[in-house]
């Protein structure tokens, strides 16, 4: 006589009623968590939105740091960190593509692709402030470019290499083999097919991956920290336009400077109680400027993949 | 009627051909170049850490190094242990594995195995956005909203404290764990979870016994790398741990982290050359290795659970 | 010639033979001469000994992986674009007898002296004009009355002028798969190539932009090479002067189409041809 491990439908029954009162309980948890973790991080923000509320205003935006927390204005600030991002910009775009295209359409599958894939990675996932100590023994030491926007610039540069590496070379990928065939079967080098047909299309990622890119750099405090940036800035670096011959110069690459991050942590910082309405503000700023690049960036991926349909 | 005209390319052909031929391999020098920036960096990154760290150890013997239990190399008796920042990190971090591994696989579950595709899709990109977020704003959360509210938890919490910043990098780690685990879930193939249903298992049973286990190098992956970037934080413990180096696994009092203390000697004036500066780069020395372990194991597992399927 | 009555196994293919089919090849554009390709370790072309008669049609038929694309790629050097890939053997081309798979000679060279439309339209995301001046571009015809006159050339030699001259600027992506294709041709053609390759050009269209492509094909021959894979024999018998059998990357049979499809010489082709294998 076999011994049947057979259980009856009752008993079925109440089983699987337990495992769904189970199942039912966890999608309550799933959401709490989900809805608290957004709903604390919104009332957050929010907070800091309020806090700083006072200070909004013309006068903020316009006004040097001062030792008057009423007076104290981020125009050092977001001048200082709109010229790094140029910098930045202006550097991290043309080597990150430059690399994204000998990985994607030029490299080899030997070893020293393999080194440089790896190291792109590993960089991916070093702490910022490592890069920081990077640029003060390399640009600022080293190169003598002391403390400086252009210091600044080249290492958030080389921090965002990374993202922009990654983001361009996806949208290589997305261009398909066939027309890299038709390319190549009319008889064009590698340049040719990269130039005429590849980058033409991937002009929208590329432009998301340096947005984003940006975007992060942007909120970047460690390092600038570590290069040596101040943030007791009167002054704003000298203007790169000039009523005189050669009307262009290249003075305010070298001055020295703070950006909006800094100015941030250095009013959280101070123990009197009147700055932090201002470390709010500048807080709130530097949110809405980041929200602002990341919603302008998946804005333009989204335009740049309806365009083409292949 | 035959094509006897001869087919040889005619000289302008073959020297335009020539042309084209060898602009597109200076070109392609320039590019291996760009991507040659990425390796310089990193040999960069390792010469200078290990270059000043050597000026470090002249002075200072490793033993004492890892050994000693206080940190004050700028004091008049200095001393080089350093332990205490290694503590402090080592606290801030579990402190704020505490709060994202749950939390971040939890909602990865949820997300991956039980929410509508609208859910999902709308609060995927919430996640990227959040993800986003400079880190010295939620340095501001740590202070000045976590720090009271728990004062009034916990009666005589100092100003500064590991738990305030450890909670807040927790909370900021939550959507990258949350995602990225999201993400190894998904790669789960199908059938994997219809052979599960098929059996009649509700979908909580399914998501623990088959998926999760499935999908574990991804989550570990998600882990180890969220460790990592807890281990690598620097703003909000520089504004809310406090920047006194202590011996201490205690989160409820003020220490200071790696990323503190390179923080703190930065933001004064040191001499190039001296002690101090070099003693930051030793500290990032230990950093860089630390994060590295984690890297190496949280790349190979990445690895593996992309090959996996 | 030998009128010879077709094996009653074989009538069974529906094919519509004109005896005005010249009988006798012309001269060679092209010889493959034992020739050999291997992916890594793979051996997929053993020894192949075949002649491309000039301005007449080739076609290669056979089942699937056989080697016929294989082969057929090798005349442009496409197989380059992969890694870990060897040739050997030769395939001299006519007049100046280059070797076109030499490791001395360069691929660019011969992909501008040899055409090839691919199985799927792939015409660029440009407009039709530029799609067809694009190779123009490449050998330096900037001019813009030149490029206007040899697309336009082109285009007539594809049998789609009427079709598309008014249409010049728009996408060429807003055509039809079988308008497309054309396009591709034309835009093969453009360059005038020595030998025009095909490699399965109607297998992901209907039959009427089928018919419309074979009938082009028939017409081009006068003034082109063609070597044309596929794998729909009846179109092979439609459209080509000579039919060479595939068999695992050997060739098996090489012959005057009309006899391949009535009186095949080898036992592999016959089966082949009635459907005993696909």
């Amino acid at each position: 006589m076999a011994a049947t491990a057979e259980l009856t439908l009752a008993e079925i029954r109440k089983g699987l009623h337990w495992r769904k009162q189970l199942d039912k309980v966890f999608v309550i948890v799933g959401l709490l968590v989900l809805f608290s973790c957004l709903g604390l991080l919104a009332m957050l923000f929010l907070d800091l939105v309020h806090n700083g509320a006072e200070r909004f205003g013309w006068d903020f935006f316009v006004n040097f740091p001062s030792r008057k927390a009423e007076r104290a204005g981020i125009l050092s600030a977001w001048v200082g960190t709109t010229l790094i991002m140029f910098v930045t910009a202006l550097v991290s775009l043309p080597v990150g593509v430059a690399a994204a295209i000998y990985l994607e359409e030029y490299a080899a599958k030997n070893w020293l692709t393999g080194i440089i894939e790896i190291n792109v990675t590993n960089l991916a996932g070093v702490p910022s402030i490592v890069y920081g100590l990077l640029a003060l023994g390399l640009f600022v030491y080293t190169f003598g470019f002391g403390q400086s926007v252009l210091s600044a610039g080249l290492t958030l540069a080389l921090l965002i290499l990374p993202i922009v590496i990654v983001a361009t070379r996806e949208s290589l990928r997305a261009v398909p083999k066939a027309i890299r065939e038709a390319a190549y079967g009319l008889g064009a080098t590698r340049w040719e097919v990269t130039k005429d047909h590849v980058l033409p299309y991937s002009t929208g990622g590329i432009l998301t991956g340096l947005i984003l890119g940006l975007s992060r750099a942007i909120g970047e405090t460690a390092p600038l920290i570590t290069i040596g940036a101040l943030s007791f800035i009167a002054f704003l670096p000298p203007s790169p336009v000039s009523g005189e011959f050669p009307f262009l110069n290249f003075e305010w690459l070298k001055s020295e400077y703070t950006a909006m991050p800094i100015q941030m942590f250095n009013w959280v910082s101070r123990p009197d109680q009147a700055f932090q309405a201002n470390a709010a503000a500048a807080g709130a700023i530097l949110l809405a400027m980041t929200l602002l690049m990341n919603a302008v960036a998946i804005w333009i991926r989204y335009r740049f993949r309806k365009k083409i349909n292949w | 009627m035959s094509q006897a005209t001869s087919r040889q390319p005619q000289g302008g052909f073959a020297s335009r051909l020539r042309y084209r031929k060898n602009r597109d391999r200076a070109i392609e020098l320039v590019l291996l170049m760009a991507g040659l920036v990425a390796v310089f960096t990193t040999v960069a990154i390792v010469a200078i850490l290990v270059y000043e760290s050597s000026f470090f150890f002249s002075h200072v013997s490793i033993g004492d190094f890892l050994t000693d239990t206080m940190w004050t190399p700028l004091f008049s008796d200095p001393r080089y242990g350093i332990m205490p920042l290694v503590s402090g990190t080592l606290t801030v971090t579990f402190v704020a594995l505490l709060v994202a591994i749950p939390l971040g696989t939890i909602i990865a579950i949820y997300l991956s195995e039980f929410a509508t595709h609208r859910l999902r899709e709308t609060v995927k990109p919430i996640l990227e956005l959040l993800g986003a977020v400079p880190t010295v704003v939620y340095g501001y959360f740590a202070l000045l909203m976590v720090t009271p509210f728990l004062q009034k938890l916990i009666p005589g919490l100092p100003g500064f404290n590991m738990l305030s910043a450890g909670l807040v990098i927790g909370l900021m780690i939550v959507p990258y764990v949350a995602s990225v685990g999201e993400d190894a879930m998904r790669a789960v193939p199908r059938y994997m979870r219809e052979g599960s249903y098929a059996m009649g298992a509700t979908r909580l049973q399914t998501a623990l016994r088959v998926v999760v286990p499935g999908a574990f190098s991804g989550l570990a992956a998600a882990y180890i790398l969220g460790i990592s970037r807890a281990i690598g934080e620097t703003m909000v413990v520089a504004i809310a741990a406090g920047m006194q180096p202590t011996l201490t696994f205690n989160p409820t009092e003020p220490a200071a982290t790696i990323t503190a203390y390179i923080v703190q000697v930065s933001l004064g004036d040191l001499p190039h050359g001296s002690i101090g500066y070099q003693s930051i780069f030793a500290a990032g020395l230990v950093l860089m290795l630390m994060t590295l372990v984690f890297n190496v194991i949280g790349f190979f597992l990445t690895r593996r659970f992309r090959e996996a399927y | 010639m030998n009128i010879v009555a077709p094996k009653p196994e074989t009538a069974s293919v529906a094919i519509s033979i004109e005896e005005r089919r010249p009988q006798r090849a012309n001269p060679p554009k092209a010889t493959a001469e034992s020739l050999d390709f291997w992916y890594g370790q793979n051996h997929a072309l053993k020894h192949i000994n075949l002649t491309i008669p000039e301005q007449q049609v080739t076609a290669l038929i056979g089942p699937s992986g056989c080697g016929k694309s294989t082969f057929l790629r090798c005349f442009n050097r496409m197989h380059d674009l992969q890694p870990d890939t060897r040739y050997g053997g030769a395939i001299h081309l006519r007049p100046d007898n280059v070797n076109l798979v030499g490791p001395e000679v360069d691929p660019i060279e011969v992909r501008m002296r040899i055409g090839m439309v691919f199985q799927k339209a792939n015409p660029f995301p440009k407009s039709v004009f530029e799609n067809v001046a694009y190779g123009l571009r490449l050998r330096g015809i900037r001019n813009r009355t030149d490029l206007a006159e040899r697309v336009e050339k082109a285009l007539r030699g594809a049998a789609i002028w009427d079709e598309v001259k008014d249409r010049l600027n728009d996408s060429a992506l807003a055509l039809s798969g079988g308008q497309m294709q054309r396009v591709c041709i034309a835009r093969a053609l453009a360059t005038d190539p020595e030998i025009l390759l095909f490699d399965e050009p109607t297998s992901a269209l209907d039959p009427i932009a089928t018919a419309k492509i074979e009938e082009l094909i028939t017409e081009l021959r006068t003034r082109v090479t063609i070597l044309i894979v596929t794998h729909n024999m009846q179109q092979a018998a439609r459209v080509s002067d000579f039919t060479a059998f595939m068999y695992l990357g050997e060739l098996v049979e090489v012959d005057v189409t009309s006899k391949i499809f009535t009186n095949p010489a080898k036992k592999a082709t016959e089966d082949y041809i009635t459907g005993r294998y696909g």
